[in-house]
């Protein structure tokens, strides 16, 4: 069997007094999308940035690419994380720059591409998250929520990423965006990026896109597995989350 | 007190972390030239205005000042080379710092800092692309160019304002007044307050750098960073100032 993508064993990570990871242990195979639910302060957006290499566990090992990133230094970890494309819950798109150049940013990084080979891989990626080049010249703060998400997708699929990291993708949409969103997400798998890690706690996103589910519940994943098993809800303390997650 | 120790303790730790880091990526790819330029225009032509007025205005009240109770003593002849000294070695290079520092260090903090807040640093980051050579880097090589050269600019109008008001003021000989100041003061006079210069710009920027990535706490955190820079370039550059001051005179006095 191939190695997989991300294995995490044993995870540990606190905040000061707060102890937010307690033990955290998955891995992520290679075509497999990987949904961790969990209620807001649970600490699925520190796992997520765990895995990313944005902060560093205190204890446990963590292996991503083949790689055990919590030794690498911030400069090795550059070309790991070309590796990766990470959709921030706010979409984190440059403010002061265009649509354009925020998409393009990581090709005028990483690549000698021409201008007009750049415009063609911009307007590619942004055909792909389904949007026009209309918005090609507008700044961020003239995109709808919907629009400023899809842009950020748009921009971490231009590293060509082997795994995407979605980090409460649709967070403060509505229920059209939140479904234009997922489908994307599903859309992509077919194509473009088919390994995925998703940290959620909106269940029908999870439904729509989970291969297996894990929900994290005081820095312990209380249930693990396949999504429609987890989702089911057979142990009660992942029942009271997905009850209250339902609405 | 524990708390602010503490705090403290982190703070010079981080600006010491901050430099090393920076003198690690000191080798930009060509494409970060762009932003070097970019950075001169904004330190440099845009804080003309400050640093010469400051000069001029500066050069003025010290001479005359110097002119009216010298004279007390009969030492009126010694005003130039008192105020040139005093202009070149160090109110040229210290109140430029003070005032641009001052202004391109809060403006880097209020950038920086809402790029923090706003996930912008941690977007760079996993793009690939290593932050402290994209945003930190030119900042800092701007400033080496940037400071000596407003300093430079400040001496020689704060000298030339001492003049000018020497001779409205006084009815000094002018010819007199640059003779004896061209005889006591050396190149090294000079020198030594823009290797100072040079010190304040990288301190200044490194300052400024440092409290915007380490900006917490959002918009509110964001204010309390900008505001904390403007106190530590000041104080930086006056503690720095005497320690620089004490190491030149050592070594080439």
């Amino acid at each position: 069997m191939a190695e997989p993508i991300v294995e995490a064993v044993d995870l540990n990570k606190s905040f000061d007094a707060n102890h937010v990871l307690r033990g955290v242990s998955f891995t992520l195979a290679k075509g497999e999308t990987l949904v961790v639910m969990g209620g807001s302060g649970s600490g699925k957006t520190v796992l997520l940035r765990l895995v990313a290499g944005l902060i560093r566990p205190e204890g446990g090992r963590l292996r991503v690419f083949g790689h055990a990133i919590e030794r690498l230094t911030e400069e090795e970890l550059l070309p790991l994380r070309r590796r990766m494309g990470y959709v921030f819950q706010s979409a984190a798109l440059f403010d002061s720059l265009s649509v354009r150049e925020n998409v393009a940013y990581p090709l005028r990084e990483h690549t000698s591409l021409g201008e007009a080979e750049i415009e063609e891989r911009v307007v590619g990626n942004l055909s792909v998250v389904g949007l026009s080049s209309d918005v090609l010249d507008l700044l961020p703060s003239e995109l709808s929520g919907g629009m400023r998400k899809r842009v950020g997708i748009a921009r971490a699929l231009s590293v060509e990423p082997e795994m995407l990291l979605f980090d409460e993708p649709t967070a403060g949409l509505d229920p059209t965006n939140s479904k234009l969103v997922a489908d994307l997400m599903l859309d992509l798998r077919g194509g473009v990026c088919d390994t995925a890690m998703v940290v959620t706690h909106d269940i029908e996103l999870a439904r729509t896109v989970a291969d297996r589910v894990a929900v994290l519940i005081e820095g312990r994943f209380a249930a693990f597995g396949p999504a429609e098993r987890v989702l089911s809800g057979d142990d009660p303390a992942v029942r009271a989350f997905l009850a209250g997650a339902a609405g | 007190m524990e708390a602010y120790l503490r705090r403290t303790a982190m703070w010079y730790g981080g600006v010491g972390l901050l430099t090393g880091q920076v003198a690690r990526s000191l080798a930009l790819p060509p494409k970060y030239f762009r932003l070097i330029i970019q950075e001169i225009e904004v330190m440099g032509v845009q804080s003309l205005g400050v640093a010469l007025t400051a000069a001029i205005f500066t050069g003025m009240v010290f001479t005359i000042q110097s002119a009216v109770n010298m004279a007390r003593f009969g030492a009126e002849t010694y005003v130039g080379p008192l105020t040139s000294l005093a202009i070149l070695r160090e109110l040229g290079p210290v109140l430029t710092a003070i005032l641009v520092g001052g202004k391109v260090a809060s403006g880097i903090t209020a950038e920086l800092g809402s790029m923090k807040v706003t996930e912008q640093i941690d977007a760079l980051r996993t793009l690939g692309v290593n932050y402290i050579k994209r945003l930190v880097v030119p900042r800092v090589l701007a400033a080496l160019i940037v400071f000596p050269l407003l300093t430079t600019l400040a001496d020689a109008v704060g000298i030339l304002g001492g003049m000018a008001i020497m001779f409205v003021e006084r009815g000094a000989d002018m010819w007199a007044y640059w003779n004896v100041t061209t005889y006591w003061v050396v190149p090294k006079d000079f020198v030594t307050g823009i290797g100072k210069s040079v010190f304040f710009g990288a301190i200044v920027t490194l300052i400024g750098c440092y409290n915007g990535l380490s900006t917490e706490g959002g918009t509110e955190g964001l204010g309390r960073a900008t505001t904390a820079t403007v106190v530590h370039v000041t104080m930086g550059v006056i503690v720095c100032d005497f320690f620089i001051t004490k190491l030149f005179l050592t070594l080439f006095y």
